[in-house]
């Protein structure tokens, strides 16, 4: 018996690995016109599996703090060997993520991939969207650089519009009543620890849901007979197909990086203006465009405070999508959902350009 | 008899772990929460040499730890006002095409009076009182 084999019976004998193997021989994933979605998901763990290692390495060079942090990015971009490389592939990498994961996310609301028995799936994809987006905004400042600076006052600062406990938050997030370098260490804390262990959590079980409930398959193929339905094997089919996709993005990741390198700005002065053309990361831009939008006072209410509420109902409303989807009349229910998710892409994307014309 | 013997240590055992939960969790709780640093209290400081302050200009100054815009009118007169906007917290500048105060963020605009006046804040800016003596520029809290 071959080395390899004597290992895998040693292996079998004590984890029952067989059950598992044939479990994933059976695995298929149906073909459709749709197939292409299916890889979008994938995309964005290959590069949250690059932010992970990215991140790794950056840290054994980054100092948190105020007078040390611009200094050691930018002993990392200059001094350290491929330093460079490593940071701006992480950046690039960062957003390449969250551009996936929205695709992946309305991939799936148009093809109503969240409905029954996916709820779940939707509820934690949505969650691990808001969390990528906790990872951009907090990883943003530890640069410790202009832009970084005064989005994460204006960040911050929306967070004290809450009701009640806004003040509070707002204290803790800072670590005091502005920012300072006890921000920093608190956004270092919350990017490189708190986040990364809840997100491998919840990878982990949105994954599972995954396996376990096999792939989505649009409704009008639903009803196929058993024979038409056109399929291939998870092993090695559609795996190889997913590993030349990673191969592919991370070729665009490196030409990204190497060729487009991603800028360290101004170090941070806690005295200076807010400088001209100040924008946030894209993904925030519709959200931070919308804001100017709004005047000082609706009714008695300060403007920015019903912006803040109004964005946060619509991501709830949007996270609980599959336990309200409008059922009504034969036919009705496909036009609802697809104007709201036209009508949510729409606006999105409509605000974000507006965003980077002004 | 059994069942409330039972019953008494449940409640007993279920009290006791809630005070164990509250025992770990408010000292983390408290932890976060950054502890206030003893600070002195500024009532005035001096901003520069008047002579030295262009015309049609404006300059943050340190009051603190909080930024005070400083500016000089076109006419010469001398305007001083809290520098973080009302709306989202950023530090505004003083435009001298526009001869205003305007906040990059999100395009609010104060007049020289501080009142804001276009965009999305949503109250003036804090005045400051100036005081031009033998050309030093002294600037100091006004009495609410």
């Amino acid at each position: 018996m071959k080395t390899g084999s004597k290992i895998f019976q040693w292996l079998d004998e004590r984890f029952e690995l067989t059950p598992v193997i044939e479990f994933m021989s059976k695995k298929k994933v149906p073909l459709h016109n749709h197939t292409i979605w299916y890889y979008m998901g994938g995309v964005t763990l290959f590069l949250f599996i690059v932010q992970v290692a990215t991140g790794i390495l950056l840290l054994l060079y980054y100092r948190p703090g105020s007078d040390s942090a611009y200094e050691s990015i930018r002993f990392i971009l200059t001094k350290v060997n491929f330093g460079w490389l490593i940071r701006s592939i992480h950046s690039w990498s960062a957003n390449l993520m969250i551009f996936f994961a929205f695709i992946h996310m309305f991939s799936t609301f148009f093809t109503r991939a969240y409905q029954k028995p996916r709820e779940l799936t939707w509820v934690t994809g949505f969650i691990l969207l808001v969390l990528g987006m906790a990872f951009g905004f907090s990883g943003y400042l530890l640069p410790w650089n202009e832009l970084a600076f005064f989005a994460t006052k204006v960040g911050t600062d929306i967070v004290g519009v809450i009701p009640f406990v806004g003040s509070f938050l707002l204290e803790l997030l800072r670590g005091g009543e502005d920012v300072t370098g006890a921000t920093l260490t608190r956004f270092y804390g919350i990017h490189v620890a708190v986040l990364p262990a809840i997100f491998t959590v919840l990878v982990a079980l949105h994954l599972l849901f995954v396996q376990r409930q096999g792939m989505s398959v649009p409704e009008n193929l639903k009803d196929l007979p058993e024979e038409k339905m056109r399929e291939m094997p998870f092993f090695p089919h559609f795996f190889l197909r997913d590993a030349l996709l990673w191969m592919v993005v991370l070729n665009v990741l490196l030409f990204l990086a190497v060729f487009y390198p991603w800028d360290l700005g101004f170090k941070a002065d806690t005295f200076a203006p807010a400088p001209a053309g100040i924008k946030p990361e894209w993904y925030f831009m519709f959200m931070f465009q919308t804001l100017k939008y709004l005047p000082a006072h609706i009714l008695v209410f300060e403007g920015e405070m019903i912006g803040v509420l109004a964005f946060t109902v619509a991501g709830i409303a949007w996270m609980l999508v599959p336990f309200w989807e409008v059922k009504s009349r034969k036919g009705m229910k496909k036009n609802v959902m697809m104007i709201t998710g036209v009508a949510a892409l729409t606006f999105i994307i409509v605000i974000t350009i507006i965003g980077y014309l002004s | 008899m059994k069942t409330s013997r039972r019953k008494f240590l449940n409640i007993a055992l279920g009290t006791s772990f809630f005070g164990w939960i509250v025992s770990v969790i408010y000292p983390i709780f408290t932890y976060l929460k950054p502890p206030k640093i003893p600070e002195a209290v500024v009532n005035s400081i001096k901003a520069g040499t008047a002579s030295d302050f262009p015309a049609n200009s404006g300059k943050i100054v340190k009051f603190g730890r909080v930024p005070v815009l400083v500016i000089k009118t076109v006419e010469g007169n001398f305007r001083a006002f809290a520098g973080t906007c009302t709306h989202l917290d950023c530090i505004v500048q003083y435009r001298d095409d526009l001869k205003q105060i305007w906040c990059a963020c999100h395009n609010g605009l104060y007049d020289l009076r501080g009142i804001n006046v276009s965009g999305p804040p949503p109250r003036p800016l804090e005045e400051f009182a100036v005081d031009v003596q033998n050309d030093e520029i002294f600037i100091t809290k006004k009495l609410s």
